[in-house]
C-alpha cells in the first residue's frame, strides 16, 4: 500500500500539471471580459488601456508560464516568510486577481475561516448525521424511522439552497429575530458572548448545508448496508454467536463503508470550495462566493488559482479513499 | 447468483417470515427471472405507489396542456397575482399568467430534462466506474480522466459549450431539440463523475469476492461477468445515484436557463418558476410551494421505483 | 472587542455632555449594505460603482453635484466658473482654489501638489486608469501656490467639469501613492486597500469582496462631524437580502439600490423598520433596434455590419409600429413601480437637456397594425406579418435579471397582437456587457434583432453620450467589436450636429442642441426606444437621519451629515 501511495502521489504532479493546463485553456475559451462590470460610461479605449494594463495583451502561453512561476515558486515563497520571517520573495510579482489587484493567495487565507466554519461545520455534523440515519433506516427497513428518514432526505435534496435558506431567513430573522440574516466576518471570538453570537450566525447556513450532506450521504449509507446485511457472511457472524451490535456496527458497517468513503472524499474538496448559494444567501462571504464572484467578475488569476487549489484536494481525497478501501477490505489490492 | 431458487433467508431484524425454513423444495419448473423480478416489484408497496405517482406526474404534465384552456406564455396582466380561484385554480403570477398551465409546461421540460440526463450521467458513470474498477489497466487513466472532471469548474465550461455547440446544434435539430440536446448533454457530461467514483469503489472490492472467483474459474467472459455478476451488485448505489440526479438535474437546468444558456426566458421549468417565486416568498407563498413540491414529489417517487425495482432484481430477497 | 468599547464610549461622551450634542463620533456605529461587494478602494483602478461608492467615504474630489444635479464645491473653495473668472474666457483652462487648512486623515496638510499628483497618476501611459475619460484633453497642470492649481485643456473645452470633479475623480494622497504610478499600481496593495483621504471615515481594515471597517476620520474638517464614530460597509448577497436587511430586520441602517419588483419592495417596508428613498438621473432601460442585419447566415464578420442593412428594421415605418405597440406606463407599474417613469429620450434629464416629447406614452395597437400594412407586411400564416416571403420574426436579447424577463414576456405578447414573432433569449450580464470579440452573445456584437438595457452618462452633461451615437463610433470586427453605436445608428446630418454641440460653450444653445440630436435618435427613426426613466431606490433605517438620495453623484456623498435619530 505504500509504494501504491508514493506511486500515486508522484503520478499525481503530471496529473495536476495537466488539470491546470486545461483548466486554463478553459478560462481562456470561455466568453467574459474582466470589463464586464465596467460601468457603461467608460469609453471603449479607456477599457482596452486597462486590459493590457492586466497584461491581457500578452499571449497565452506565456502568461500560462507565468502563473506557473508564480504560483508554485513565487507562492510557496511567500508561505517561507511568513512562516520564518525571511524575505525570499521580496519584490518579486504574486499572483494578482484582476478584481482587487492584490494578491490571490492573501484573499483566499482570508476568506478560509469564514469557510471552515460554517461549510466544513455543516459538513462534519451532516455526516455525523447521515451515518447512525442511514444505518437505522437499513436495519429496520421499511420502518416508520425509515419512511421517515427517506421523505426527509428526498426533501433535503431536491429542495434547493437557494429555496430553504430564504424560508430559514424569513421565519427566524425576519419573524422571529433569532438569528442575524447576514454573517458578520469581522467577528472574533473573544469570550462566551462572542462565541454564542458566533453560534447564533452560523445556526442557519450550517443547518441548511447539513441537512443537504446528510439527505444525500444517509441514502449511500442505508443503501450499502442493505446490500450488505442479507450477506451469508452476516449470517455466518449470527451463527457464530456474536451479538446483533457487533454483527451490525462492525460486520456489515466495515464493508457497507466503501460507498460512502468515496461519497465523503468526494464532498471534502467541496468544504474548502466553499458553498456558493449558501454562502450566497447568508452573505457569509467564504470561498464560495469568492470563485462565483471572481467567475462573474471574469477574474481570471482567481479562478484559475481557486480551482486548483481545488484540484489538487480532489486529487489528494481520492487518493485517501483509494487508500482506505484497501485498509477497508484487504483484498483489494492495487500492486 | 442468476437464477431464483428458495434459499432460507437470514433471521435479520423480523424481516424474514418466520415460515422460511419449512417451505416446501420447489418441484415445478424455474419461471422467467423478469416475471419474478415483475412479481416481487408488484408487492413492494412503496415502488407500487412511487410508480403510479410518477405515471400521473408524466401524464398531468404531458396531456395536462392539451386539456387545459390557458397557455402557459399568455399574459392577462389584469388578473396578475391572483390567488386560487374557480378559473385559476393555482392562481397566477406577477404578469397574470396561469400557475397551472406553467406548473404543466414547467414539468414537461424538467421531467424530460431530469430523466434525460439522469440517465446519461448514470450510463457514463457506470460505464466508467465498471470500466475502471473492473480492468486495472483502464485505472488510472479513466480515474485521472475522473479527477480533471471534477477538477473543472463548472460555469465556464458550461459556457465553452454554449459558445461551441449552441448553434451548431440549433442549425441541426431546430431551436428547440438543439436547445434540449445541449442542456442534456451539459448536465450529463458534468455530473457523472460521483457514480464512476461509487461503482468503480464498489466493483474493487466485488471483484475479489469468491463468486467473481468462482465465475471466472468456469469460463465466464469478462462481458458476461460484467452484465450478469458484477452490475447487478452494484445496483443499489446506482439507484441512490438516479435519485439524487434526478434533483440535481432539474436544480442544474433551472440554473442554467437563469444564466442564460438554457431554454428562452419565457420557457418555464419547475426550477425557474421555483427561484423565481423565492423573492414572493413572503406574499405568494403558493408560488413557492407547488414548484416545491412538484420537485419532491418527482425525486421521491422515482426513489421509492427505484427502492422497489433494486429489490426486486436481488434475488437473495425475492420471494421474501 | 475595540468596536463595543468605541461604541460605549461614544455612549459615555453623550451621556456626559448632553449640551454638545452634536460631538464627532457621538452616534456610535452605522451599518452600510451594498449587495455587490467593493474590490478595491481606489477608484482609478476600478469604476465599479460599489467600488467607486465605497471609497467615496474616504475620498473626495474637489466638487460634487448635488441630488439635483448642481455643482457643489467639497475641497474647493467655491465651483470655477467663467463668471467668477474660474474659467477663462476661451474655456481652456479652469482654475481651482483650495479651501484653506484642509488635513488629509493621516494629520498632514492637503495641498495643490495632491491635485496635480493625482493628475498625473491617472494619467500615466501604463497605468491602465479607469477614469482616464475624465481627464480627456487635459494638457498640463500647473500648480499656481499651495492652494492653487491650474487645468489646462489642449483646446476649448465647454465642459471643464471632468478632472476632480464627482465621485470618479477624488484626490488621492502624493504621499502616499507616489511610488505606485504606471505599471507599479497593482503592487501597492496597501494603499489601494487603504487610501488615506480628506472624507469623513477612514478606513481601518478592508477585506475584498467582502466588508470594510471604518472609524471617524479625526482631521476632517468639520470637527461636529461625522456623527458616527465607526462605520461598516457589507458587501454581497443579493438586493432582496439586503433589502430585507434593512427593511425587515433592521440589522442594517442603509442598503443601495434595492433593484426589485415594486411588490417585493411594498412587503418588505410592512416590516417598519425603515423607508425607501428615491433618486432619479439618467439611467434609461431602452430598446435598441438592430440597424444591420445580423442573420447567421452571413459570413462571420459581415453579420451585423453595415454591409448588410436589416431586412426588416431599416423601415422607419416598421420600428415605429414596434415602439407603438409598447405600453410603458405598465411596464414602470410591473417593473420599476415608484422607482421608475415612463419616458420617450434618451436624455431624461436634466431638465434644461430633456426634451419635452411624450408621444409615446399612448400605446396604439390599431396604429401600429395601421402602420405595418402600410409598410407592405401584410398578415400571413399563424397571425404573422409576411412580406415577399418573408417573416416578420425578431430575436430579442438582454441580460439575465427578473424585471428584464417580465419586460420581455410583456412586450413579446404585445407585438404577437400586431403580429411580431419575437424569439427571447437572456444572456448572462458578465457575458452580455462584457466584450469578449470571441463570444456572440455581447450587447455590441448584437447579433440579434433589438436588444434590451439601460444606460446612463456621467455627470450632467450629455455631450459625449450622445456623440456615441455618431457613424464612426460602431463596433464592427476591424475594431475588436469594441465601440458604443450599438445599433449602427448612421446619419451625417447627426454626425454634424455632434460636432456642434462640441464647438458650443452657451448652456441654452447646448440645450437645445442636446434636445434636438435625442430626438433625432428617437422621434424622428425610431432606432433607440426608450421605455423606462430608472430611477434609483435605496432603504434606509427609520433611526438614520440626514439621507439624501443623489443619483449623480456617490450616493455616499453626504454621509458627513448622516446622524442617528433618538
Amino acid at each position: 500500500m505504500l509504494t501504491f501511495t508514493i506511486r500515486r502521489l508522484v503520478l499525481a504532479i503530471p496529473t495536476l500539471l495537466f488539470i491546470s493546463l486545461v483548466i486554463f485553456l478553459l478560462l481562456e475559451l470561455a466568453p467574459g471580459d474582466p470589463m464586464a462590470q465596467v460601468p457603461l460610461t467608460v469609453p471603449p479605449e479607456v477599457k482596452e488601456r486597462m486590459r493590457e494594463a492586466l497584461g491581457l495583451g500578452e499571449p497565452v502561453h506565456i502568461r500560462f508560464v507565468k502563473w506557473l512561476i508564480q504560483f508554485f515558486w513565487i507562492e510557496p515563497q511567500v508561505l517561507i516568510d511568513n512562516l520564518f520571517g525571511t524575505s525570499l520573495s521580496e519584490g518579486k510579482l504574486r499572483v494578482l486577481s484582476w478584481q482587487t489587484r492584490s494578491p490571490v493567495m492573501d484573499i483566499v487565507v482570508q476568506r478560509m475561516p469564514q469557510t471552515l466554519w460554517v461549510v466544513g461545520m455543516s459538513y462534519i455534523l451532516g455526516v455525523l448525521i447521515a451515518l447512525p440515519i442511514g444505518i437505522y433506516s437499513a436495519y429496520k427497513q421499511y420502518s416508520i424511522f425509515d419512511q421517515v428518514g427517506t421523505f426527509i432526505s428526498m426533501i433535503g435534496f431536491s429542495v434547493p439552497t437557494f429555496f430553504t435558506g430564504v424560508l430559514l431567513i424569513v421565519i427566524f430573522s425576519v419573524n422571529l429575530g433569532w438569528f442575524p440574516s447576514i454573517y458578520d466576518t469581522t467577528h472574533k471570538v473573544t469570550d462566551w458572548d462572542s462565541l454564542v453570537f458566533q453560534f447564533r450566525q452560523m445556526a442557519m447556513p450550517v443547518f441548511v448545508l447539513a441537512l443537504y450532506n446528510a439527505a444525500q450521504i444517509s441514502r449511500f449509507m442505508r443503501a450499502s448496508m442493505l446490500d450488505n446485511l442479507n450477506q451469508d457472511y452476516v449470517r455466518t457472524a449470527r451463527a457464530k454467536g456474536l451479538g446483533e451490535k457487533v454483527v451490525v456496527l462492525v460486520h456489515v458497517l466495515r464493508n457497507s463503508m466503501i460507498p460512502v468513503v468515496t461519497v465523503i472524499a468526494l464532498g471534502v474538496p467541496h468544504v474548502f470550495g466553499g458553498a456558493i448559494i449558501t454562502e450566497q444567501v447568508f452573505k457569509v462571504n467564504g470561498l464560495g462566493q469568492l470563485l462565483i464572484g471572481a467567475i462573474e467578475a471574469n477574474d481570471l488569476p482567481m479562478v484559475q488559482t481557486l480551482t486548483f487549489i481545488f484540484a489538487l484536494l480532489i486529487v489528494l481525497f481520492n487518493l485517501i479513499a483509494d487508500v482506505l478501501y484497501g485498509v477497508l477490505d484487504p483484498r483489494i489490492r492495487y500492486d | 447468483m442468476t437464477e431464483p431458487t428458495q434459499k432460507i433467508a437470514p433471521g435479520s431484524g423480523g424481516a424474514t417470515p418466520a415460515g422460511a425454513l419449512t417451505d416446501p423444495i420447489p418441484v415445478a419448473p424455474p419461471r422467467s427471472q423478469w416475471r419474478d423480478v415483475w412479481d416481487q416489484f408488484k408487492h413492494h408497496k412503496g415502488a407500487m405507489l412511487g410508480g403510479i405517482i410518477f405515471l400521473l406526474i408524466v401524464l398531468l404534465v404531458f396531456v395536462g396542456p392539451l386539456l387545459w384552456p390557458y397557455d402557459a406564455t399568455y399574459i392577462d396582466i389584469r388578473s396578475r397575482n391572483q390567488g386560487p380561484s374557480f378559473a385559476h385554480p393555482l392562481g397566477t403570477d406577477q404578469l397574470g399568467r396561469d400557475t397551472l398551465a406553467r406548473m404543466m409546461a414547467g414539468g414537461q421540460t424538467s421531467v424530460s430534462v431530469g430523466i434525460t440526463a439522469m440517465l446519461l450521467a448514470l450510463f457514463l458513470g457506470s460505464l466508467v466506474g465498471v470500466l475502471a474498477g473492473f480492468f486495472k489497466r483502464l485505472d488510472g487513466l479513466l480515474m485521472r480522466m475522473t479527477d480533471l472532471f471534477l477538477a473543472l469548474p463548472l460555469l465556464p465550461l458550461l459556457l465553452v459549450m454554449v459558445l461551441l455547440f449552441r448553434d451548431p446544434l440549433n442549425a441541426a435539430f431546430g431551436p428547440e431539440t438543439g436547445i434540449f440536446i445541449l442542456i442534456v448533454v451539459a448536465i450529463g457530461v458534468t455530473s457523472w463523475m460521483p457514480t464512476a467514483r461509487i461503482v468503480r469503489g464498489d466493483v474493487l472490492a466485488l471483484k475479489e469476492r469468491e463468486f467473481v472467483l468462482a465465475a471466472r474459474s468456469i469460463g465466464t467472459t469478462n462481458t458476461k461477468m460484467i452484465t450478469r455478476h458484477i452490475l447487478p451488485n452494484v445496483l443499489s448505489p446506482i439507484m441512490v445515484s438516479a435519485t439524487l440526479g434526478i434533483a440535481n438535474a432539474i436544480i442544474t437546468e433551472s440554473a442554467l436557463s437563469f444564466l442564460g444558456l438554457g431554454f428562452p426566458p419565457d420557457f418555464p421549468t419547475w426550477g425557474r418558476l421555483l427561484f423565481d417565486a423565492t423573492d414572493y416568498l413572503q406574499q405568494y407563498p403558493e408560488r413557492v410551494f407547488w414548484p416545491g413540491v412538484a420537485i419532491s414529489l418527482t425525486v421521491l417517487s422515482v426513489n421509492y421505483l427505484g427502492d422497489g425495482l433494486r429489490d426486486a432484481l436481488d434475488p437473495r430477497i425475492r420471494g421474501r | 472587542m475595540k468596536l463595543k468599547s468605541l461604541m460605549l464610549g461614544a455612549v459615555a461622551m453623550a451621556g456626559l455632555a448632553p449640551a454638545a450634542f452634536a460631538e464627532r463620533g457621538a452616534d456610535g456605529h452605522v451599518n452600510i449594505i451594498y449587495w455587490q461587494a467593493p474590490s478595491i478602494l481606489n477608484p482609478y483602478l476600478s469604476s465599479g460603482t460599489k467600488d467607486l461608492e465605497s471609497s467615496s467615504l474616504v475620498l473626495e474630489p474637489l466638487g460634487r453635484y448635488d441630488q439635483n444635479g448642481a455643482l457643489v464645491p467639497y475641497l474647493a473653495e467655491s465651483i470655477p466658473t467663467v463668471e467668477n473668472g474660474g474659467v477663462s474666457a476661451d474655456l481652456t483652462s479652469i482654475t481651482w482654489k483650495l479651501k484653506p487648512g484642509l488635513k488629509w486623515s493621516d494629520g498632514s496638510a492637503l495641498t495643490s501638489e495632491d491635485v496635480k499628483f493625482t493628475a498625473e497618476y491617472c494619467m500615466h501611459p501604463e497605468g491602465g486608469c479607469a477614469q482616464l475619460a475624465k481627464f480627456q484633453g487635459v494638457s498640463s497642470i500647473d500648480v499656481i501656490d499651495e492652494l492653487t492649481v491650474k487645468v489646462n485643456f489642449s483646446e476649448a473645452k465647454p465642459n471643464p467639469y471632468g478632472p476632480f470633479m464627482g465621485a470618479q475623480s477624488p484626490i488621492l494622497q502624493k504621499a502616499q501613492f507616489e511610488n505606485c504610478t504606471g505599471p507599479r499600481a497593482p503592487e501597492c496593495t496597501s494603499a489601494n486597500f487603504g487610501p488615506i483621504g480628506t472624507g469623513p471615515f477612514a478606513v481601518t481594515e478592508f477585506k475584498p469582496n467582502d466588508v470594510i471597517s471604518m472609524v471617524a476620520n479625526p482631521n476632517y474638517r468639520d470637527p461636529a462631524k461625522p456623527a458616527f464614530a465607526t462605520l461598516t460597509f457589507k458587501g454581497g448577497g443579493d438586493a432582496t437580502a439586503a433589502g430585507r436587511a434593512v427593511l425587515e430586520t433592521g440589522e442594517f441602517d442603509y442598503a443601495w439600490n434595492l433593484q426589485l419588483a415594486p411588490d417585493v419592495i411594498a412587503k418588505m417596508l410592512e416590516g417598519g423598520k425603515g423607508k425607501t428613498v428615491v433618486g432619479f438621473g439618467s439611467l434609461v432601460e431602452r430598446i435598441e433596434m438592430n440597424m444591420t442585419d445580423p442573420s447567421p447566415s452571413l459570413p462571420e464578420g459581415e453579420r451585423s455590419t453595415a454591409k448588410h442593412p436589416h431586412p426588416m428594421l431599416s423601415d422607419v415605418r416598421v420600428r415605429k409600429a414596434l415602439s407603438m405597440a409598447i405600453d410603458r406606463e405598465l411596464l414602470v407599474e410591473i417593473g420599476y413601480g415608484q422607482a421608475g417613469r415612463p419616458t420617450c429620450n434618451l436624455v431624461p434629464a436634466p431638465a434644461m437637456y430633456a426634451s419635452d416629447n411624450t408621444d409615446c406614452f399612448k400605446q396604439d395597437i390599431a396604429g401600429a397594425k395601421a402602420l405595418l400594412d402600410e409598410a407592405g407586411w401584410k398578415v400571413g400564416a399563424g397571425g404573422i406579418r409576411e412580406k415577399d416571403g418573408v417573416k416578420l420574426s425578431l430575436l430579442y436579447q438582454t441580460s439575465t435579471n427578473a424585471v428584464r424577463q417580465d419586460f420581455q414576456a410583456l412586450i413579446k405578447q404585445w407585438w404577437s397582437e400586431i403580429g411580431v414573432q419575437t424569439e427571447l433569449r437572456n444572456i448572462s450580464g458578465s457575458v452580455f456587457f462584457g466584450g469578449d470579440p470571441g463570444s456572440p452573445d455581447t450587447f455590441q456584437k448584437f447579433y440579434a434583432d433589438v436588444e434590451m438595457y439601460a444606460n446612463n452618462f456621467d455627470g450632467t452633461d450629455p455631450e459625449a453620450y450622445l456623440a456615441q451615437h455618431t457613424c464612426e463610433k460602431a463596433p464592427k470586427p476591424e475594431a475588436q467589436w469594441q465601440g458604443e453605436n450599438i445599433n449602427r445608428f448612421c446619419d451625417p446630418a447627426y454626425d454634424a450636429m455632434v460636432a456642434e454641440l462640441g464647438r458650443t460653450g452657451e448652456l441654452s444653445k447646448r440645450g437645445e442642441i442636446a434636445k434636438k440630436l435625442n430626438e433625432m435618435l428617437t422621434k424622428d427613426s425610431y432606432v433607440v426606444v426608450p421605455l423606462v426613466d430608472r430611477g434609483r431606490v435605496s432603504a434606509h433605517s427609520n433611526t438614520l437621519g440626514g439621507v439624501v438620495l443623489n443619483t449623480w453623484d456617490s450616493e455616499l456623498w453626504n454621509a458627513a451629515d448622516w446622524y442617528r435619530i433618538k
